[in-house]
């Protein structure tokens, strides 16, 4: 099990207090600038394992950062019962959210380098028993939203204000477990819950509409009881409105529209960086238009 | 060794299941129970109208089911996820592997009905693999009880000490242990010793196997019975000593032979040095049973203490 990097929670506790305090202008900035950052730092974890998932890890970004830094009730020194959870159900984007973990000091950012090298604790899909800050292992989809409804169900029951917040990909959709849990979540009245839709539009092979379309999406997760909110998945103030508890007693579902291999022009949108590895040259041109 | 009473009263474990986790629940409010609908045959209704809030019955689900119990598990709730055992970890084999074994989530999956408990219902709602299937999950327990104080045992240590485990709970009818055997976490209990052959029987083969020895005592035969009860971890230690001290091994489960009971004992004694090894006969399902009565289909597999005592006989003439 990795360790908490305590100077690094400090440094992103600083952090995390000047956004909260900042005008929306400068929050939006600050947040903006923090998740570049860790674009970056995921483009170059991806250069340094030569594997990885580029694109969904470009386009979540936006969507972990928002909830890392002022959403989440959280604190890597310091994990009381009732603190929120996370759980990133698209476990194929592990250095998107390995990159925002240390950033927040779960471990230390160094340890980042080791990102699917041989007996790293950085698999390519999230470990809770290695990687602190991970709830539940991921890999497989339509497994983190039902892990989710147990955990809202639990908060419940042990009275405590814990959200949580879980994070799926739109092609997982396809899975009909998380159809099963949005039933649940809705008969439960999980009010605690948040599903968060990486809507980005592309599956491994092609375009979700062109597969086993989930449109009208807003439409279905209303039908299955969610309080259905659209934005602009890069858009951090939009988002953390978005994060907002739900109004009406039941889940809340938040579909985030993005582009996959957000931030770098020549992924932006193209289904063959689901995992194509940049060469170095692409590599260059992309850590520079994320600068 | 006591004599085997085939007139005893037989019990439906269930009961003694659902007895014992209220009784827990009662002093523990981390104790849940999950289902699918199943309410009235986990035995659970009256759980139900003891500790409603407690009772998470996520309809027709199984993944979603099992999935909840990790969240719940997660939380520091001990969730005993109850469902007929075919669905449970056939429906759901994957939320098992990445939700509770790997994720080591403490839920404890407790299946319904197992084996060929539902006869003439047939194979889709015999649950005759999950031994084969649960057994290749590392850091996933397995526990068998063999009677009703066998499953009071498992619920309170499991409930004691949640860890990721699957347990059978068994409908069937079976009679209570002759002798007082408490289970023990990755051990067998060695329910009567024999020089000859050793019967190494799980769940509802247990009382079959002591009556098999009974049989065979009286052919001048003398068997060691073990009862598998706890699979995994298994308990090496027992196989070899009986690969030491008796000619032969007999295994019997109310299983699919590919990697159950008998294949994780076979594969054991197949690494013992050369000189140490002994023949195994390996009793359980070979293919999806026709229609019949619980009892029927045992008969039908060769599960039964007349054909148990000839696969001893068979083994030891291979020594």
């Amino acid at each position: 099990m990795l360790t908490t990097d305590l100077e690094q929670v400090l440094i992103w506790r600083a952090e995390r207090d000047r956004i909260a305090a900042a005008e929306p202008a400068e929050k939006a900035a600050l947040l903006a600038g923090r998740a570049q950052a860790i674009r970056r730092r995921v483009v170059q974890m991806i250069m340094t394992a030569r594997q990885g998932h580029v694109g969904g890890d470009m386009s979540v970004t936006d969507i972990l950062t928002t909830l890392f830094y002022g959403t989440l009730r959280i604190d890597p020194a310091d994990l009381p019962k009732d603190r929120d959870r996370f759980i990133l159900s698209k476990g194929h984007c592990a250095a998107a959210l390995y990159a925002t973990l240390a950033s927040c000091g779960y471990f230390s950012p160094n340890e980042l380098d080791t990102f699917m090298a041989e007996g790293s604790a950085l698999n390519g899909h999230p470990n809770r028993v290695k990687v602190p800050g991970v709830e539940t292992n991921t890999g497989p989809l339509g497994h983190g939203l039902p892990v989710a409804v147990g955990q809202a169900v639990g908060a419940h029951l042990a009275g405590s204000p814990a959200r949580v917040f879980v994070v799926a990909g739109d092609g997982e959709l396809q899975e009909g477990s998380n159809w099963e849990a949005l039933m649940a979540a809705a008969h439960y009245g999980l009010e605690n819950l948040t599903l968060v839709v990486d809507r980005n539009r592309l599956q491994q092979g092609a375009r979700t509409e062109d597969t086993n379309g989930l449109d009208p999406l807003d439409a279905r997760l209303a039908a299955f009881g969610c309080e259905v909110r659209s934005v602009d998945g890069h858009n951090h103030l939009a988002l953390a409105e978005a994060y907002a508890p739900s109004t009406t007693g039941g889940p809340v579902a938040v579909i985030a529209n993005t582009i996959k291999g957000k931030g770098i022009s020549f992924m932006e949108d193209r289904v063959e960086w689901h995992h194509k590895v940049p060469t170095s040259e692409q590599a260059d041109q992309a850590l520079l238009e994320l600068a | 060794m006591t004599a085997v009473d085939v007139t005893a009263p037989v019990h439906d474990n269930r009961k003694a299941f659902a007895e014992e986790l209220m009784a827990l629940a009662a002093a523990d409010t981390r104790i849940v129970a999950v289902c699918n609908d199943s309410v009235g045959s986990s035995n659970l209704v009256e759980f139900r109208e003891r500790f409603p809030d407690r009772l998470i019955n996520v309809g027709i689900a199984e993944q979603n089911m099992v999935g909840v119990g990790a969240g719940l598990a997660s939380m520091g709730f001990v969730p005993f996820v109850c469902a007929a055992a075919p669905f449970l970890t056939g429906r759901s084999l994957e939320q098992i592997k990445a939700d509770v074994a790997y994720s080591q989530h403490p839920v404890i999956l407790c299946g319904m009905s197992p084996g060929m408990a539902y006869g003439e219902l047939g194979p889709t709602h015999h649950s005759v693999e999950d031994l084969s299937w649960l057994r290749a999950l590392p850091g996933l327990d397995i526990v068998l009880p063999a009677d009703r104080a066998q499953t009071r045992d498992a619920v309170r240590m499991l409930a004691a000490e949640p860890r990721p485990a699957f347990m059978r709970v068994g409908r069937h009818k079976v009679p209570d242990l002759p002798e007082s055997s408490a289970l023990e976490r990755g051990r067998f209990q060695q329910l009567c010793d024999g020089a000859d052959v050793t019967i190494v029987a799980v769940g509802t083969m247990v009382s079959r196997a002591l009556q098999a020895a009974e049989a065979l005592a009286a052919d001048g035969v003398t068997a060691r019975v073990l009862n598998a009860s706890w699979i995994a971890p298994f308990d090496a230690e027992a196989v070899r000593a009986a690969a030491a001290q008796t000619r032969a091994i007999v295994t019997v489960e109310e299983a699919n032979v590919s990697g159950g009971l008998g294949a994780a004992v076979a594969s054991l004694v197949a690494a013992l040095p050369a000189g140490q090894r002994v023949p195994v006969e390996i009793l359980g399902l070979h293919d999806f049973a026709p229609t019949g009565s619980t009892n029927a289909l045992l008969t039908h597999f060769g599960l039964d203490p007349e054909h148990l005592a000839e696969a001893a006989k068979a083994a030891m003439a291979r020594a």
